[in-house]
């Protein structure tokens, strides 16, 4: 509560109607254009994958922006080095998860465990 | 502003409480990102059941996010309600907020009830487990997000606007425009690409 929020131009951590008004139309537009995208078959395949979860994630730095107020006036802040940290934890949790199951299905997986050792890896008996 | 000894809302950056909170949130979001981790491995393994392309309707899910986001922005109107002092306002915005909630938690309720019904519950396969664990516990931070709009809206009316309450609005906020943060994941990961 160090500063007073006044008119002058200055941090304002609560928004205006304005940023508001944008970042819900922003948002509204991000989520149709992904919805549409996966509904028409514009796209296909892993293409379609990566664009839906770059919109996602565009949202994501969009509310982030004009919602939660994260922007140049907090940069310095203990706020935004929590969020930077928690991205970090949550990245480490998320593509590791995958990489490790992908990695255990690949040399657990009973039925085909022979094929890949002798085929992939090489190794003979 | 009519009167300048107004002490300010609780700035984001600076004040302790808030800086707490946000730290709880932060942590919050690594809970959903064990569960988005489970739900993205589990993903295939319906054990010969229906797979999520079988099981959800895109435009359902569709008006469930929008109507979450729509909350997520009259929460934001509520807040500048709050910063002008404007009790009516407030109210008005965070009932508002609070229908909109509600409507969505109705749908998802809804959703489940069919899914359940079709005997698609959560011990019919890893996917179906993973699923309702990481939209169920979504669906139950909106629950005491309601529960939270409801204390902070009646004692308002009852004892009137103080300073505390403010500072609980403020925080109910970001808790709220978070959830909806984590919804735009749930609708992406388990849906839209569910379906594609």
């Amino acid at each position: 509560m160090s500063k007073p929020i006044n008119d002058t131009p200055g941090p304002q951590h609560h928004g205006s109607l304005r940023s508001y008004i944008i970042g819900f139309s922003l948002s509204i537009a991000l989520t149709v254009q992904a919805y549409l995208l996966v509904t028409t078959n514009a796209i296909s395949g892993a293409g379609l994958m990566y664009t839906i979860l770059a919109l996602a994630i565009v949202q994501l730095f969009v509310q982030l922006f004009f919602f939660l107020h994260l922007d140049k006036a907090t940069r310095t802040s203990w706020n935004l080095l929590a969020f930077i940290f928690m991205v970090t934890v949550v990245c480490i949790v998320a593509f590791g998860s995958l990489w490790i199951m992908q990695n255990l299905d690949y040399h657990m997986n009973p039925a085909e465990t022979d094929t890949h050792i002798q085929q992939e890896e090489r190794i003979t008996r | 502003m009519k009167s300048l000894n107004l002490t300010p809302l609780p700035d984001v950056t600076s004040d302790k409480t808030v800086l707490g909170f946000w730290i709880y949130l932060m942590t919050d979001l690594v809970l959903f990102a064990t569960l988005f981790a489970t739900y993205a491995v589990l993903q295939g393994n319906t054990n010969g059941g229906s797979g999520s392309r079988e099981l959800f309707s895109l435009p359902f899910v569709l008006t469930e996010t929008l109507i979450l986001l729509t909350s997520s922005f009259t929460c934001g109107l509520a807040m500048l309600a709050a910063q002008k002092r404007d009790k009516a306002q407030l109210i008005f915005w965070m009932v508002v907020t609070a229908f909109l909630g509600l409507t969505f938690l109705g749908m998802e309720i809804s959703e489940f009830s069919m899914l359940v019904q079709e005997g698609n519950n959560w011990q019919r396969s890893g996917f179906l487990s993973a699923f309702f664990t990481l939209v169920g516990t979504h669906g139950l931070h909106i629950s005491v997000g309601l529960l939270w709009i409801g204390v902070l809206v009646f004692k308002t009316v009852k004892d009137g606007l103080s300073d505390g309450l403010l500072k609980r609005f403020v925080l109910l906020s970001l808790f709220w425009h978070l959830l909806d943060i984590v919804w735009i994941f749930i609708f992406t990961i388990v849906y839209l690409m569910g379906a594609a």
